[in-house]
């Protein structure tokens, strides 16, 4: 890489934008994936939609750090961000993607709509826009993973094993929001969905304190090759 | 895809106003036709309300009957109001 990381001064407030930040970006980055690849174009367009969404998100929470916001993308290592591990994995099938979104937009949802009462003016400012948006993640990704789980012998396997194989990344999602009031938006869903909701054992964790698996390192290089090859290229 | 039921997307831009056809998308049922109208036709502020309809629920006017259906109007000036004179009183109308 032709160009250096930069170091953050992590103040408590700091850490806490940058753990919802990169939540944000790593998965809109995630969801802009399918862009080119969704199984319809109406899909593709809400899939882009929900990662543009995300993003504006990211950079919300990014510019109310004090460091610019392209800095904080583009110019730290896997061990500076503080997403949820749940947030880098790759996109898999339609249904893995579709459950995830899912299973983090509900507990976003709830994060938000406890963050616009906070006396952070800026998060809840974040938190007023984002939690409209958030909102309808839920409700399109519940409506698919409902359909996904309910439909075909082969939708509800690749629905199924997306859960079973998520589960275990969930506590890291729901560690700073109340999973008890997670869990009564996200089991009804499954219920409808006919799939079974696993137990809630060991937790996957790490991706708060910058232990990431190795799927960052290929999402980050593939995100940050242009800005750090070209510093300070403009469109 | 061809198993996949279309559906007509109408979009109201303002209180006021009647939905205007924008076109179709593609989905499996009404609630999803109505979020993938959502989200292919309102991404830049397009509207407040919308509606989606089964295209199978359009009775269409057959092409061939376009001759007797509205040709004979083109004849019929005298109905388009423009002749009357506007009183200056009037104003703008």
């Amino acid at each position: 890489m032709a160009t250096t990381s930069i170091t953050i001064d992590e103040t408590p407030r700091v850490r806490s934008f940058l753990a919802l930040a990169d939540d944000a970006l790593i998965l809109g980055h995630r969801t802009s994936e399918w862009t080119g690849h969704a199984p319809t174009l109406e899909e593709e367009l809400a899939l882009a939609n929900i990662a543009l969404d995300l993003i504006g998100q990211a950079r919300a929470l990014y510019q109310a750090t004090g460091y610019a916001e392209d800095e904080l993308a583009y110019l730290r290592d896997p061990p500076q961000f503080r997403n949820a591990l749940l947030a880098e994995l790759p996109n898999g099938d339609f249904a893995f993607t579709i459950a995830r979104l899912f299973l983090v937009s509900v507990a976003s949802d709830l994060l938000w709509r406890g963050a616009m009462g906070s006396d952070d003016p800026d998060l809840a400012a974040i938190a007023a826009k984002a939690e409209k948006e958030t909102a309808y993640h839920v409700r399109h990704t519940a409506e698919w993973l409902i359909r996904l789980g309910d439909g075909t012998g082969e939708s509800h396997r690749r629905a199924q094993d997306a859960i079973e194989t998520l589960w275990a990344y969930t506590g890291e999602v729901t560690a700073g929001i109340d999973r008890a009031a997670w869990l009564r938006v996200v089991s009804p869903i499954l219920v409808r969905a006919t799939l079974t909701q696993p137990a809630d054992g060991w937790m996957q964790s790490g991706g708060r304190d910058g232990r990431h698996t190795e799927h960052l390192g290929h999402l980050l290089a593939e995100m940050q090759i242009l800005p750090r090859s070209y510093p300070g290229a403009v469109w | 895809m061809s198993a996949t039921p279309l559906w007509e997307v109408f979009v109201r831009a303002r209180n006021g106003l009647a939905h205007k056809h924008v076109g179709s998308v593609h989905a499996a049922d009404a609630t999803m036709a109505l979020q993938a109208a959502r989200d292919v036709y309102t991404r830049r502020g397009e509207g407040l309300s919308l509606w989606v309809v089964p295209s199978n629920a359009i009775i269409a006017s057959d092409p061939s009957d376009r001759d007797m259906l509205f040709e004979p109007t083109g004849s019929k000036i005298y109905r388009h109001p423009t002749f009357y004179e506007v009183p200056d009183e009037v104003g703008h109308m």
